[in-house]
């Protein structure tokens, strides 16, 4: 079983809610990543997305946008990030899932990828603008090589669709809580518990809500009817701020610490 | 020879495709069964033609463009006037199937992105046509390049969103497009301007624009007898071009030619030149030739007109040229400017910068060929819209 299964797995038998918090890869440089990560996992987060910079990423609100931006000037590279994960696996046992648009694993190659993520240490990839009917060749590759390829389902996705994301979906089902880019929301979209229920139909994978949970209370929100949240935006926001950057890993800590703890008590 | 692209997944070979986010998948799939209604419709048919004839003035006059032909000494040179549709150029072609489309969707807003600025105002004035809101996504940079165009916009009841992200132009813009799509995608309609985007746009977009064609063979059999030798179009995502070639594309003694923009020159890394120095990629939710670097990342484009000011290309443009059916060349900044004064000279006729790559493409071969060979180049919009920017670059003082 992957480590995104088996942790899954644990929190299931502990009757925990998932916290996966996002920080995009390289923002503001791949030391401030590595930091950023310790003090992450430190603070009790369960999941960790790494995300890959793009210069024209569509699925993302302006925060992400920016921290591409300033991740692409300081030099990352999708080579680099997977050779950071090879250094942050010497000491961490954390799922790490790689999010990135299409085009830079493309041009890195898809089976190369996949072979170099795996034997760094990635557990998974979200590919956003690469969906199913184009991911046959994708998914059989990091199938092969036990890579879990997570689908997102979105408010606008059809009954038929979410059953075809659902059979292809690996390690969990990555629920867009709001119709729109990346970014925060005061509120949880209407009628998205349903949504996710119906989704229980399908699949017994677990099911995640992100894009758009801002803090505590919608994270608190979102788990009466999922297995967990997905944290970017306002993580990534700490981070393009103007203080010490010691002061925003310690920042970033605190929020994480309070998102875990509001999850908890909404069980 | 039999051509039947795009298949059913909406490839044209190992291009095209959907390359989107789960939440514009549903619209993807809704436009798909609607256009395929729409097209099988007489009705819709009926009323397209309607609007195509009564009030953008179609059929374009197909016309040899005599001085043109005498001073390059070679084959016969005929202009596919497209520069005579209103709003000065193509775009409307398109635009109007799309608006339709929308009422048919029952959708009540519209969206577009514009580089040139003429999508944009074609896109304005077919939502004023039918009432529909309307809001045009354009580069900082561009719509100081083509002022001109943005308050026909705004004139039309149209807000014009400036995009300041990456260059600010055309690739912005349409990023910032897809973005606003995905958020408002139940109530509104995007209407891409080229044969880009993912499926089916590229499909949909071709065949709002192969009445350029399709006019063009029945007016040349009229006026020579036979079809041309070559068809020349400009190409920056390349809908002009497409909608020249598509009826030609069986008709294999029918050499096509596609221009792109080589802008400062090759070596300068400053161009819009993907076909013939990009590699194949995904941006903008289709897989195609693209314009980036070895991390995936997509590298800046230029051209001196801002409708070719684009790092990617039509995905049946891809197809047909691994296929070698059509052949790409590519003109300069510098050699457009020629063919911008040349037209001008010899026919009476203000190209856009566009539409002048093609001339200066025609201005290359016309001479080598037999003189009676025949050359169509689409005159794909007019000139008014970069007289100011000519003007400035030439020194003149307006």
């Amino acid at each position: 079983m992957s480590r995104i299964g088996k942790c899954f797995e644990g929190l299931k038998a502990r009757g925990e809610k998932a916290l996966t918090a996002f920080i995009t890869a390289g923002d503001p440089d791949m030391e401030s990543t590595q930091a950023l990560f310790k003090k992450i996992e430190e603070m009790g987060a369960d999941l960790i997305e790494l995300g890959v910079p793009f210069s024209d990423p569509l699925a993302d609100g302006p925060v992400i946008q920016a921290a591409s931006q300033r991740s692409l000037e300081a030099g990352t590279t999708l080579k680099k990030i997977i050779a950071l994960v090879k250094e942050i696996r010497k000491t961490s046992q954390l799922p790490i899932i790689l999010m990135s648009s299409f085009n830079p694993v493309y041009v890195y190659g898809e089976e190369a990828f996949v072979r170099d993520a795996v034997a760094a240490g990635v557990d998974g990839v979200i590919l956003p603008d690469l969906p199913p009917e184009e991911a046959g060749d994708f998914l059989a590759l990091a199938d092969k090589k036990g890579l879990d390829m997570i689908m997102l389902m979105a408010p606008t996705t059809s009954e038929s669709r979410a059953r075809m994301i659902a059979e292809k979906s690996r390690g969990f089902i990555y629920y867009i809580s709001v119709t729109g880019t990346t970014g925060t929301r005061n509120e949880l979209a209407v009628g998205i518990r349903d949504k996710v229920e119906n989704i229980r139909n399908l699949t017994s994978l677990p099911v995640l809500i992100g894009f758009g949970i801002s803090g505590p209370e919608q994270a608190e929100e979102a788990v009466k009817f999922s297995e967990g949240v997905i944290v970017g935006s306002s993580i990534v926001k700490i981070i393009g701020g103007d203080e010490p950057i010691a002061d925003r890993v310690e920042k970033v800590g605190c929020l994480i610490a309070d998102i875990k703890r509001s999850i908890s008590a909404g069980n | 020879m039999e051509y039947s692209f795009p298949d059913y997944r909406g490839h044209f070979g190992a291009f095209g495709g959907k390359y989107v986010i789960e939440t514009l998948m549903p619209a993807l799939e809704e436009l798909e069964k609607l256009y395929e209604e729409a097209r099988n419709d007489p009705e819709f048919v009926k009323e397209l033609n309607h609007y195509l004839s009564k009030y953008v003035g179609r059929p374009t006059p197909l016309y040899f463009a005599e001085n043109l032909t005498k001073h390059l000494g070679g084959a016969k040179i005929y202009l596919k006037r497209e520069d005579l549709n209103h709003t000065g150029a193509h775009k409307i072609n398109n635009t109007i199937g799309s608006a339709l489309l929308t009422r048919r969707m029952g959708k009540k807003r519209v969206i577009a992105e514009t580089g040139a600025g003429q999508h944009g105002v074609a896109t304005a004035t077919a939502a004023a046509l039918f009432d529909l809101e309307c809001d045009v996504f354009m580069g900082e940079e561009d719509m100081r390049r083509q002022s001109l165009n943005v308050f026909r916009m705004k004139l039309l009841g149209a807000r014009v969103i400036p995009v300041t992200a990456g260059t600010r132009t055309l690739k912005d813009a349409t990023s910032e497009a897809i973005r606003n799509w995905i958020t408002t995608v139940e109530t509104t309609h995007y209407i891409i301007g080229s044969v880009v985007g993912p499926h089916p746009y590229p499909m949909l977009v071709r065949d709002f624009q192969k009445i350029i064609g399709q006019e063009t063979k029945d007016q040349i059999m009229e006026e020579e007898g036979k079809l041309p030798d070559l068809c020349i179009a400009c190409v920056g995502g390349g809908s002009n071009a497409m909608g020249l070639f598509y009826p030609f594309v069986t008709n294999e003694e029918v050499r096509l030619m596609g221009v792109e923009a080589a802008g400062h020159g090759i070596e300068s890394g400053k161009h819009g030149a993907s076909l013939n120095h990009g590699s194949s990629g995904v941006l903008h939710g289709m897989m195609s030739y693209l314009l980036h670097d070895e991390d995936g990342q997509v590298k800046e484009a230029h051209s001196i007109s801002a409708g070719l000011d684009y790092p990617g290309v039509g995905a049946e443009h891809s197809h047909l040229k691994t296929t070698g059916r059509a052949e790409y060349a590519m003109i300069t900044d510098e050699e457009a400017l020629e063919g911008f004064k040349l037209l001008s000279t010899t026919e009476g006729i203000i190209p856009a910068l566009e539409s002048a790559h093609a001339i200066s493409q025609v201005a290359k071969v016309a001479p080598g060929m037999k003189k009676n060979e025949i050359i169509v180049v689409c005159l794909s919009g007019r000139g008014d819209k970069d007289v100011t920017q000519v003007a400035e670059i030439l020194g003149e003082k307006l």
